[in-house]
């Protein structure tokens, strides 16, 4: 899929009226197409390459790439490097900036820096705690928190100044997203902080893997009662679990990582852990393309990356649509000049 | 202390009912504190709130409070200092992500908040990023300056 006024790659698209970002990921949720983000685990390593050979896989299946921040509090290359690397051959990043280990300085300026080299989007989060991590010994910053991060984000796009009042001449042009994890307790404040966040900014949302679709539809029903459906777009977490015992480890191990026992019994009774872990991903997937109120998944396989394209094809949900990636014709041609 | 704070959140009406009581005395002796200086009446009060809100709600001094808004539990006690809510990563038994032995200061919170009349709505408020220059200083005396229009 390509827009008409679809430029270099690299560079921005115009804002449409009503549009914060010059990205690709707002223009086809605004658009109203069930989107799909996936994300890109940064290498160990200060090869560009490496992270270019990990996008390259979800070519031609995803409308946006999340670069995350030391995810698990685990030491990889930075986010704000992989959004510059992706943005340079026209990828569409989702920059991930968690307040664990930067303080409200050094976090307006990679925003400023970010957006400088065409990133769009940005997720703000939390952190993990560096006990999850490899790096347990280090100093946890939490200077800012994820509501405050998107409030300060929103000040530097919207006021044009820093959190300090000081001016800022051309201000981020980004959406702004935050984190939402329906599935972990109190599960009964969850809508009301989701509420909290778009209050503070927040214009989309990627989930927690979802695992539990009664819970999901509570959750949504929740949302709906608020008023908060038509001002945030709903990216629903998805992800293949590798096999029974992974499922295992990931809900008794992996903070905030809900799997009900019905999913462990249904993956224990596969014979191909993996296989059964897809097709679950898959089915998953079509029961939250048909639900109201989602706008989108966003499909994390961790370490599984190569199975992105099998899972979004077979679950039908692009309807044909193929998201736009380097290489592919940047002219629109016959083929591709609506948004089929 | 663990199990007072705890307790502090189970009585949290009744605490948020004296506190606003205290509150407005000690806004109300504003003129007092300004006669007297508030400059020198800051350490020793500072001390006092140290002692009392340490004692109730293991209150880290952050010099903005914000209990009223918190269901009475200090978010401070947060590893991750959270002030607006929790994180997604509370475990199934409210516990928290970092210390699995302690229950998650915002589910403590919410708990609190529904005790208190209009609280759930106050954890709505978005509360800014904590200026680290108050950290150790009396929220009392910052409270009963700003009521009275005087600057921090």
């Amino acid at each position: 899929m390509s827009f008409e006024d679809e430029p270099v790659p690299g560079y921005p698209l115009p804002i449409l009226p009503g549009h914060s970002s010059p990205g690709r990921l707002e223009r086809v949720l605004r658009a109203g197409h069930f989107a799909v983000t996936t994300e890109l685990a940064p290498p160990d390593s200060a090869d560009p390459e490496e992270v270019l050979q990990r996008a390259r896989m979800f070519d031609r299946y995803v409308d946006a790439i999340n670069a995350t921040d030391g995810s698990g509090a685990n030491c990889h290359m930075s986010s704000l490097a992989v959004c510059a690397l992706l943005t340079r051959v026209g990828y569409a990043p989702v920059m991930q900036i968690s307040c664990r280990d930067r303080n409200r300085i050094a976090i307006q300026g990679d925003i400023l820096g970010g957006a400088a080299m065409g990133v769009c989007n940005i997720l703000c989060l939390s952190g993990d705690g560096v006990q999850a991590g490899d790096h347990p010994q280090a100093m946890p910053v939490f200077d800012l928190d994820s509501i405050s991060l998107l409030s300060t984000a929103r000040t530097l796009r919207d006021e044009h100044r820093f959190l300090s009042g000081r001016k800022i001449s051309y201000a981020p042009r980004v959406l702004l997203g935050a984190a939402e994890n329906p599935f972990a307790q109190p599960v009964a404040w969850r809508a009301q902080r989701l509420a909290k966040k778009v209050e503070a900014g927040a214009q989309f949302i990627q989930t927690q893997y979802c695992y539990d679709i009664a819970l999901l539809k509570q959750f949504l029903r929740e949302v709906a009662d608020l008023g908060l459906l038509g001002k945030v777009f709903i990216l629903v977490g998805v992800g293949p679990l590798r096999s029974a015992k992974a499922a295992q480890f990931m809900r008794t191990h992996v903070p905030g990582v809900h799997i009900p026992d019905d999913v462990v019994k249904r993956m224990a009774g596969a014979k191909d852990g993996a296989r059964e872990g897809r097709q679950l991903c898959i089915d998953l997937i079509q029961e939250i393309h048909s639900l109201p109120g989602v706008s989108g998944i966003h499909l994390m396989a961790y370490k599984q990356e190569d199975s992105v394209p099998e899972i979004i094809d077979r679950s039908g949900v692009l309807r044909g649509r193929v998201p736009w990636y380097p290489g592919r014709a940047s002219a629109p041609t016959s083929a591709n000049r609506t948004f089929s | 202390m663990y199990a007072l704070r705890r307790w502090s959140v189970r009585h949290a009406r009744g605490l948020n009912a004296f506190y606003r009581a205290f509150e407005s005395v000690v806004c109300g002796l504003h003129p007092v504190w300004k006669k007297i200086g508030y400059a020198r009446l800051e350490r020793p009060v500072a001390a006092t709130e140290r002692l009392v809100k340490g004692a109730l709600f293991d209150c880290k001094m952050c010099g903005q409070c914000a209990l009223s808004s918190t269901g009475m539990s200090c978010s401070m006690n947060c590893p991750k200092n959270l002030r607006n809510g929790p994180c997604g990563g509370v475990r199934d038994d409210g516990n928290c992500e970092v210390l699995p032995e302690m229950k998650c200061v915002w589910h403590e919170a919410f708990a609190g908040a529904q005790r208190i009349p209009g609280g759930i709505e106050k954890l709505r408020t978005v509360q800014l990023p904590v200026d680290r220059r108050l950290v150790g200083k009396s929220s009392w005396l910052r409270v009963a300056r700003l009521r009275a229009g005087a600057p921090e």
